[in-house]
């Protein structure tokens, strides 16, 4: 046990550095770029937070994590303590702990931001869960609910889905989860990248859910193999949580030239088929000297980082907007910097450019500046007239986001979707459907892994008391 | 697991394997298509579904071994199994209910036209088909296409059926007249000769497209191809559209895009270079 510490001392702590891989040698590789705290960093850390009365932290995260109780644990040292407190509250803690923009939720309430940094939570939470997973506890099991007899289809084994069955398997349903997709995780494992989350993490936690019971079907496209009123005859309920669904590309001309991919392609090449391991790959992926991606969020970052590592000479992010107003996280964005990642800002692409062969060979852009804000309040971007340039490039991955994938809703015609093609749910999650309940991007439109794992968890609870009720 | 019932070797590079899939088998439609991925750390690979039989629970893959994964898949023996099989993917054939078909159908593309013209018939369509290759060992699925209707079989060398290329065949056919509908699956340079035949006919034509594709559900976006000027995507649009309305130039553009990338892979299967250890 640490000796007890004043208050002062307390605030004197500053916020502890997450170790990482050396900048120059990590974007070389795909091995995951933070390395994480030990346990004297964690219990460092820990000790900064002053465990408030009214922990705004709590109402800053999706899924309404117990923070200042898991955090005190750490503080007296009781791990195993901490892990039951944050496994309660976050059916994915080692995910979530990697992937969240704290910034923006739990740490952008943090008390000590105020003066200074704030609790680097994300950091603890993924201390604990990394340190959970490496403790082997055999024979133990989670004390079972008893069987409900009721029977609930997840479709989609992504971060939406995971979590849904985590949580209705505790309830004691009997949960079947299908996935499209020849492996389980959905974004997980073909959109994040093995260097900000590896996918032994996500296998692990995909183990722990059918140890506890959860079956997933892989290969299953619902909407094809399966329709969901067909679904709805052999469960009691069903979850929808199918994903992002297709591509949005940008509409210039050259868009189809080869070495144009969606980022989602781009990715999934990599990650999901491994193309990354460039001596063994059976699926390829073009290279690239200098490759160009457009886009400003997480996926812009992790496919101009994936390019970097994959051997381009020149990577870049090509944005319409400043650094300020980009949707990625923060430690994306300078872990790219340091990692040498040009950003072409304030620049807008007008045209794919190929040679007579339709390789790309360049990007037609326009150079803008930032007006008025826009109706997202962000300012948007305005054309400067006779800016014209190009940028010299062999490959463009486009990352401005997808839209909802009709395959599954067009079998299912009860379900009442909005002008997107979006699910429409009601507070609980529930579709216009009875019995069936969506989430995550399917729901939402292209959120983040942590609102997808708060929708599965949120409808788990609405499946339940509606299970109880039918 | 999807264990192999039954191998047959039908022309000297074209094998069909019948796959145990009791789903596909009982739901799947004539157009739709399956993503195959042999084993572990092995490719999606997308193929259509040539036949199937619901009561065994199997379905016909037909797999033309051009490249690493479907030269180690057509070396998957009676008793392996295939590892993954999702579907069926992809809109089903739209089925014309009376009048005259004609199905075309080049190399591995013929196993394609099967089940159309099976469909076809079994709805009272008069189903005449033109199926080819270069010589008579290349030619496959003759015999099921004779259930369904005539079969004009047609080969390069003059080995077997008539001598030339099944459009010239298909020429007379719609020079002779009465054709309300064509089918044509094959090489891409097929089906654009044959959609450019029945233009000036003004007989609609449907052909179904191969092009790169990963995940087959929408998702990725590399199957885009061209269509009156949309781009749509292959797996969830299609895989069969107006053969009229296809960009054939930006579709055999496209599937060169990882020529290069096979080439080397096979050249290394074949063990004539150490690049890949």
């Amino acid at each position: 046990m640490q000796p007890k510490i004043t208050a002062k001392e307390r605030m004197q702590i500053t916020r502890q550095i997450m170790p990482e891989q050396d900048a120059a040698q990590r974007s070389g590789n795909f091995k995951e770029v933070n390395l994480g705290f030990n346990e004297q960093l964690a219990i460092l850390e820990a000790q900064r937070c002053i465990q408030c009365r009214e922990a705004k932290c709590i109402a800053g995260c999706p899924v309404h994590v117990n923070i200042p109780r898991f955090i005190q644990c750490i503080v007296n040292e009781d791990l195993s303590g901490a892990a039951e407190s944050l496994f309660s509250d976050n059916a994915l803690p080692a995910i979530s702990g990697r992937v969240c923009p704290q910034e923006e939720q739990c740490e952008a309430s943090c008390i000590r931001g105020l003066k200074g940094m704030p609790v680097a939570i994300g950091y603890l939470e993924r201390f604990i869960a990394d340190w959970a997973r490496s403790q082997v506890i055999q024979g133990e099991k989670p004390n079972p609910a008893p069987l409900s007899g009721r029977k609930v289809a997840v479709v989609g084994a992504g971060p939406a889905g995971l979590t849904a069955a985590g949580e209705l398997v505790k309830q004691g349903h009997d949960v079947t989860v299908y996935e499209a997709l020849h492996k389980p995780g959905g974004v997980l494992v073909y959109g994040i990248p093995e260097f900000r989350l590896p996918k032994k993490i996500v296998a692990a936690e995909v183990e722990r859910l059918t140890k506890a019971g959860v079956k997933i079907e892989c290969n299953v496209v619902i909407g094809r193999t399966y329709t969901i009123p067909e679904l709805r005859e052999r469960f009691d309920a069903v979850f929808i949580a199918n994903g992002a669904g297709l591509p949005v590309f940008m509409n210039v001309p050259g868009e189809n030239f080869k070495g144009v991919y969606a980022a989602n392609e781009y990715l999934t090449r990599v990650n999901l088929m491994e193309a990354y391991d460039k001596e063994n790959a059976n699926t390829p992926v073009l290279v690239g000297k200098r490759v160009a991606v457009v886009g400003g969020g997480n996926v812009a970052m992790d496919a101009v980082r994936t390019a970097k590592r994959l051997g381009a000479e020149r990577a870049m992010i090509v944005y319409r907007r400043t650094k300020d107003e980009m949707p990625a996280r923060v430690e994306e964005i300078h872990h790219a910097e340091h990692e040498g990642i040009d950003f072409e800002l304030l620049v807008a692409p007008l045209e794919v450019i190929g040679d007579e062969k339709r390789w790309v060979t360049g990007l037609k852009c326009n150079r803008m500046e930032l007006g008025e804000p826009d109706a997202s309040g962000r300012r948007k971007p305005q054309v400067i007239p006779g800016s014209e340039f190009v940028i010299d490039c062999d490959v463009v991955v486009v990352a401005i986001g997808t839209k909802a994938n009709p395959l599954l809703t067009a079998t299912c015609p009860d379900l009442k979707l909005n002008k997107w093609g979006n699910i429409e749910t009601d507070a609980n999650g529930m579709t216009s459907v009875a019995g069936v309940f969506a989430g995550g991007d399917i729901v939402r439109g292209a959120a983040t892994v942590i609102l997808a794992m708060g929708d599965g968890k949120r409808a788990a609870k609405a499946i339940d008391r509606y299970l109880q009720h039918v | 697991m999807h264990t192999i019932l039954a191998k047959n070797q039908l022309s000297p590079n074209v094998t069909r394997l019948d796959v145990l899939a009791p789903r596909i088998a009982e739901i799947k439609q004539p157009g739709q298509f399956v993503i195959v991925r042999r084993g572990e750390g092995d490719e999606r690979i997308p193929l259509t579904i040539a036949d199937a039989d619901p009561a065994q629970g199997t379905i016909a893959l037909v797999i033309q071994a051009v490249g690493k994964g479907t030269r180690e898949l057509v070396a998957l023996n009676v008793g392996d199994a295939i590892r993954d099989v999702a579907g069926p993917l992809g809109h089903p054939t739209e089925l014309i209910s009376a009048g005259r078909a004609l199905c075309v159908g080049g190399g591995v593309g013929t196993a394609v036209v099967h089940p159309i013209a099976k469909a076809l018939h079994a709805r009272g369509v008069q189903v005449t088909s033109v199926i080819g290759g270069r010589s008579k060992e290349w030619v496959i699925f003759e015999e099921e296409l004779a259930i369904c209707g005539e079969v004009i079989v047609c080969t390069d060398d003059g080995s077997y059926g008539r001598k030339g290329f099944v459009t010239d065949a298909t020429r007379e056919l719609l020079e002779a007249g009465g054709i309300d509908i064509a089918y044509a699956v094959g090489p891409v340079p097929m089906m654009r000769a044959v959609a450019n035949l029945t233009r000036p006919f003004n007989v609609h034509t449907v052909v179904s497209l191969n092009p790169v594709m990963v995940d087959g559900t929408g998702m990725c976006g590399g199957c885009r191809v061209d269509v009156g000027g949309e781009t749509k995507f292959a797996c969830v649009d299609g895989p069969e559209f107006d053969g009229h309305l296809v960009d054939f130039d930006l579709l055999a553009d496209r599937l060169q895009t990882y020529r290069e990338f096979e080439q080397r892979v096979n050249a290394c299967a074949d063990g004539q270079c150490n690049i890949r250890k």
